[in-house]
Parts: C-alpha cells; structure tokens; sequence
C-alpha cells in the first residue's frame, strides 16, 4: 500500500495562517453535531415527560442512573439490540453479495450496459420513504399486489410477506435500496483496475476464479471497506423504511434503536429516557466501527505478514 | 398602443392597493384524517367565502403522527398552528400547561363570533372532559362512547335474543353459541392490536366492570390485581374461543370490516362505528344494545371526543376563534346535513342534534348513542377511587406510555405466548417503576 506514502503530505508547505479558512467548516460541524450531542447527555440526566413541562428540570446522576438501569433491565432492550445488529449485518451481507455480482457483470462491455446501470442505480435514488410505501403497498400487497400475481402463478396461495416475515421483509427492502451504493462503490474500483495488470495474469494462466482470488479482490479491498463502513454506519440509523412498513411491529419484531428512540421520545413523550437510548445508539455504533475497522486491520496484517 | 399600456399600469396599481388593504391573515390548522374531520376541511371553502380576510390552511395527519407534531410543538414552544384537534385524553393536559387558550376568555374577547353559539347546549359529559379546573380549553368536534353492536339475523337464525343491556357472560354465551369459524362466521370481534388507544379501550372497560382499576388514588398502579387476572382472563379466554382468526391485528378498522361483511356476530366498540355500519352490506340486520356490564355497573362505557382548541402561541388567536365557533356550531351541523345528509352529521357534541326528528330518523341508534355518552362518567368509572378522571384511559401524562407496554403485554397473553398471572405481574412491574420514577410515590 504505497500508493499513500507517495503522495505529499498535506498541509507542511502551506502557510499556518491559511488553516483559518477551514473554521467556519469546523465550527458549522460543531454546531451541528456536538451541540446536539451535549444536549442529548443533558437530557439522559432528566426525567423530562414532554406532557410535563415541570419536569424538565436538570436532576442528576439519579436520574442517568435510573434511566440506564430502566433500560439494561428492561427485556426489550435486548430485543432491539439484537435486531439492530441483525438487520445491519443481514443487509451488510446481501448488498455486498448483489453489489458484488452486478459490479462485475457491468464491469464488462455489453449492448445498453448505460441503461443498465441507471436502472441498476435507481432504487438508490429513491427516497426511502417512497420505496418503503411502493413495496408495501403495490409489490408486497397481498390481494392485488406484483408478490400476489408471482404466488398464483406458481400457484401458491398469495401470503402477505410484511406480516409473515416482516424482519425478512424490511431486510429485503433496505437491501433493495443499497445494493446500487455497494455496486457503485464497486464498479469505481474495478473500472481502475489496470488492465497489464488482468493481462499479466492471463498471461500467468490464471483462470478467471483465479484473477477474481488474486487480482481483482485484493485491488477492491479498500473499495469494499469504504462501501461497507458507510453502509454500517447508515444502516444502523434505518428509520423510514420500518416506520412505513411495519412500525417496528408485529410486537416489537422489527423495532430497531432509532425506533426505539422515536416511539420512547413521540410515543411515550419520555424525552430523559430517549435521550438514555440515544446514548446507547452512540455507544453501538462506536462499537461496531471500531470492530469492524479491527477485523479489518488484522487482516491487512495477516496479508502483509 | 401607449394608452392600453398606461391601462394596464393602472389597472395592476389598483389590483395591488386592493390587495394590500385587504391583509389576509393565514389560520393553519393541524387535524385528523378521519372522515368527519375531511368533510369540514371540503365545507370550510364556504367559510372562507364568509370571512374572505381569512385564508385557512391545512394539515391532516393519521392519528398518531398528528398527536406527536402537534405535542411537540406545544412543548417546544413552536408556532406553527392556530388551531390544533386534540383528543379528549390530551385537552385537559393541555390546558394545565397553559399550551391551550381558555374558549370562555376568547368568547368575551371576541363575543361577534360567540354569538349564537349556545354553549349549555354541548354536551355535559363531553365538555366537562375538556375542561381543566372548570376552565374550557377546546370546543368538541365530535365524541362517542361504546356500545354493543350484533347481527340480529346471526342471533336469529340460532335463536338466541341480546338483552337490551347485557352482561358480559350472556355476550360470552350469545357469542360462542353462534362462533362458527368453519362458514366463516365469528361470535364477537374485539381490539387484540397493542395500543393503548387500540386494544386498551375496550380492555379498560372490561376491566373497570369487572372492578379492577390502573391505579389507585395515590397512583399506585393494581394491575396484578385479582379483579384485573379475572377481566384479561375472560377477554383472553372469549376472544380465544370465540374471537378473530389472529386477534392481535384486530382493531377497529379490522373489527369494522368483519361485521360489515356479516361475518362477525358481535362486536363491542365505538359507537362512531354504527353509523358506518349503517351504510354497510350487513347494514340492515345490525341492531344495538349498551355495553355490556360485569359485576361492577360502571366504566363500561367509554368516553372520547376530537376537538379544536387554539394554542397560546397562535398569532391569529382572533380569525382562528371565529372559524372554531363556526365548525362547533349547530349551523355547521345544518350545513352538514344539507350537503351530506343527516346520517353524516358529526355526533356526539350537541343536545340539539339528538333532538331533531330528521337526525333521529337517520340515526336510530341515536339515543342509545346519547344515552351512553351521558351515562359515562370519566370522574367515576372506578370502583375505588383512580388518581385521575378517564373511563378507558387515565388522564396523566405518564398513561401513553404506562399504557403502550401493557398493551403489547395484554397482546401476548391474548395471543396465547404468556399466561394471565405472570404478564399481569410484568405489566405491574413496568407500571410501577414508571409512576415511581414520575415521583408519584
């Protein structure tokens, strides 16, 4: 990986006084970001009831506590965890698995391969709360939708998917939406893979699993990791999609944490203890990215090794 | 050519003066999607050919949605709306945190659009449940109770007959008699889908007949109670029997459209429902009798409205009060029946609309209707006393939330996944540390 060391580093030529002119970026970020964070720790150490203004009040270290033990005791919780992961490692799986194979069947030169790929790209552009009522109104619906014609003409009796599997469904969907990210991301990388470096291999005699092994994968790796690290970070945050398709239900099956949060925050009016889940919805994510970068480290390092 | 184009100048200046002294002053109102609600938003263009200083804008959200939008706009102290459709639970709330302005002030600051409004003619039990220590912070749109609604032809055909004001075992007896799920008929729908405004309603109900309460006067909550494990164990056990296929998804809508298509025998609801039953295919064998009764005679019928207050950071407190009074006025009711017909009047407001003999004929259920709405009574649906006023809810602000985990817990003892006793015993647990953590004691 010398592809970095080579290029200059940043910023030692050029004048001290001219890192000014990235303040206002770095203030607008600490407004935007911090701020709010500060204010969802403030809040975790209320007992603020959005009903009862009066208890907005700042209470203290009892009140942090109490609204992290509420939540570490409370079975739910770990419900919600679970299906966090689950969705994002689910989704992180298939759009990798589809991304993949797409980017490779674009990567090679076929007739209409341009509206091909807009096509492909498509659902990414749409907003997720369009998509979300689309699949669950028009193909999913069970009586007149596109799943109920596919079911009677394998001549099944029609079921409706978002109540039978509604986890399945809404991995389906967001899956749906982000396999166009993973297979951009992608096709960039294997659009500036050289091509001596392919002839090379073909001339080593390399079949094409080989290349894919030995060429083409390792040339994708930091494409892969981009691709997957921003989709962690945005598919832990998945909200539209679960609000309009099942509302975190049947039960509390596909309540993910920012669901969590909004029905514990617009449903329950308990500012104090959404803001605890806040914290808690921080915490994960730090957690999954930090592992992930890890996994990720070791293997770079067992390859250099 | 100089001169068309020195008219049109002037016509454009005269256009723009009239304009400007003509200032419009915008009311945005945030309100529910059901149909009474849309038929006032289609009837208010002739209101603003009333009162052309008034241009009205509209934001119509489901229930849910709305009740978030418009709470937390109150709470933040955003003024984004001039008259907000609160629910009969949230009103009085409201109006102790000062985020609803009092109708009887507005009325002596404005009394030319009060005029004619007849205040004593709203309903007693309805307009006390928006009011916050004698103070009225919104006037009611509309407002039911629940009643008992049965296919006489069902009942016939087996030869059963439903008293005029049943207890909860002869529903039970009436309703397994006829359960026939092999030809697609069902003894009783009933709300099974977790909510507190879904499955709790009816759910409370049974449960104060059966004389057990939410909490006790200090705020105690009773759920483990042996009167609540005999109410859940007779709903769980009659719905499981004799219910809907997979009643956890069941709720109005659901229920409605069972017993719309004949195939529900029973169903205990809202009493809104019997005018849409009315115009249903099953329409005409649907007969009507009170809520039914366990061994306690009191709470079993509930008590709701939707109504239209105005928030204290309206800026157009003034244009927002005149179209409040007209859409909660007996013209508008007219107005109402002349376009829509008599059986599309929004009930449950007026003494006068139960008194006109064309609301009677359109609505034969109308009395009944009134005869519940009176005879419920929010400040004494309990056995003991409760710490706050509600036949199917309780009127703190901690109930929304208290009531959303009990509900999903009643759902899975009902949905058979957990037994009466120990869910009933969860329930109180979640219940307790959330009034002790709101400090109640």
């Amino acid at each position: 990986m010398s592809m970095q060391a080579s290029v200059p580093a940043p910023g030692r030529r050029i004048g001290e006084g001219r890192r000014f002119l990235s303040a206002p970026a770095l203030i607008y970020l600490i407004l935007v970001t911090q701020i709010p964070f500060a204010m969802t720790i403030w809040f975790a150490f209320t007992n603020w009831n959005l009903l009862r203004p009066a208890s907005a009040g700042f209470i203290g270290w009892d009140s942090m506590f109490r609204n992290f033990a509420r939540i570490l005791q409370n079975p739910d919780f770990y419900t919600v965890l679970f299906n966090t992961l689950y969705l994002t490692i689910a989704v992180a799986v298939l759009t990798f698995a589809f991304g993949m194979a797409f980017a490779l069947l674009l990567d090679r030169p076929f007739p209409g391969r341009a509206i091909a790929r807009t096509l492909l790209i498509s659902p990414f552009l749409m907003m997720p709360v369009a998509s979300s009522v689309v699949w669950k109104n028009l193909l999913l619906e069970p009586s007149f939708g596109l799943s109920a014609w596919v079911f009677r003409s394998l001549g099944l009796t029609s079921v409706y998917l978002v109540q039978e599997a509604p986890m399945l469904s809404i991995i389906g969907i967001v899956s749906w939406q982000w396999t166009p990210f993973v297979m951009l991301i992608l096709l960039a990388g294997l659009q500036s893979l050289p091509d001596d470096v392919v002839e090379a291999a073909q001339l080593d005699g390399a079949g094409p699993i080989a290349q894919f092994r030995y060429v083409t994968l390792p040339h994708l790796r930091r494409f892969i990791e981009i691709a997957m690290l921003l989709e962690v970070i945005f598919i832990l945050n998945i909200f539209g999609h679960i609000f309009v398709v099942t509302s975190g239900g049947p039960g509390i099956q596909t309540t993910n944490l920012p669901y969590q949060i909004f029905l514990e925050a617009f449903s329950r009016w308990n500012i104090g203890r959404a803001s605890t889940y806040g914290i808690f919805a921080i915490i994960l994510a730090n957690l999954v990215i930090i592992a992930f970068l890890q996994v990720l480290r070791r293997k770079r390092e067992e390859e250099t090794a | 050519m100089k001169r068309s184009a020195l008219l049109a100048v002037a016509f454009a200046l005269a256009a723009l003066t009239a304009g400007s002294a003509f200032a419009q002053t915008t009311v945005t109102i945030a309100t529910v999607n059901n149909p009474d609600m849309q038929v006032m938003q289609e009837l208010s263009t002739r209101f603003e050919a009333e009162n052309p200083d008034v241009d009205l804008e509209w934001l119509v959200l489901d229930e849910g949605t709305l009740r978030s939008r418009v709470t937390t706009d109150a709470a933040t102290g955003s003024a984004s709306f001039d008259i907000v459709t609160v629910g009969a639970y949230d009103t009085p709330l409201w109006g102790a945190n000062d985020w609803l302005l009092s109708i009887e002030q507005l009325a002596e600051q404005y009394p030319g659009a009060a005029e004619g409004y007849d205040f004593a003619d709203l309903l007693p039990a309805i307009r006390d449940g928006l009011s916050y220590q004698g103070v009225l912070f919104a006037v009611p749109f509309y407002g039911e109770s629940s009643f008992t609604m049965y296919n006489r032809r069902i009942l016939d055909e087996a030869g059963l007959t439903m008293p005029d004001a049943p207890t909860w075992e002869e529903v039970a007896e009436i309703a397994c008699a006829v359960h026939d799920p092999a030809n697609g008929i069902t003894g009783i729908a009933l709300r099974g889908k977790p909510g507190w405004g879904d499955n709790m309603a009816p759910i409370t109900t049974v449960v104060n007949t059966f004389g057990g309460q939410w909490f006790d006067a200090e705020g105690v909550p009773q759920i483990d109670s042996p009167e609540w494990h005999a109410a859940i164990s007779f709903y769980a056990d009659l719905v499981q029997r004799c219910g809907p296929a997979g009643v956890t998804g069941v709720s109005f809508p659901e229920a409605l459209a069972l017993m719309s298509q004949g195939r529900a025998a029973i169903w205990v609801d809202a009493t809104v429902a019997a005018g849409f039953l009315a115009g249903s295919p099953a329409g005409p064998d649907i007969d009507h009798a009170l809520a039914p009764v366990g061994p306690v005679a009191k709470g079993n019928q509930w008590l709701w409205s939707w109504n239209l207050g105005i928030p204290s950071t309206s800026d157009a407190a003034e244009a927002a009060f005149r179209f409040l009074m007209w859409a909660t006025s007996k013209d508008y009711i007219e107005l109402v029946a002349e376009e829509k017909g008599w059986a599309a009047v929004p009930p449950g407001t007026r003494i006068s609309t139960y008194q006109r003999p064309e609301y009677l004929a359109a609505a034969p259920f109308a009395e009944m209707v009134l005869g519940a709405i009176q005879a419920a009574d929010p400040l004494d649906a309990t056995a003991e006393p409760q710490v706050a006023p509600g036949v199917q809810f309780v009127q703190i602000p901690e109930f929304q939330g208290i009531g959303a985990d009990v509900a999903q817990v009643v759902a899975e003892i009902l949905a058979g996944d957990t037994d009466v006793a120990s869910g009933l015993q969860r329930a109180q647990r979640i219940a307790a540390e959330a009034m002790q953590d709101a400090g109640y004691y």
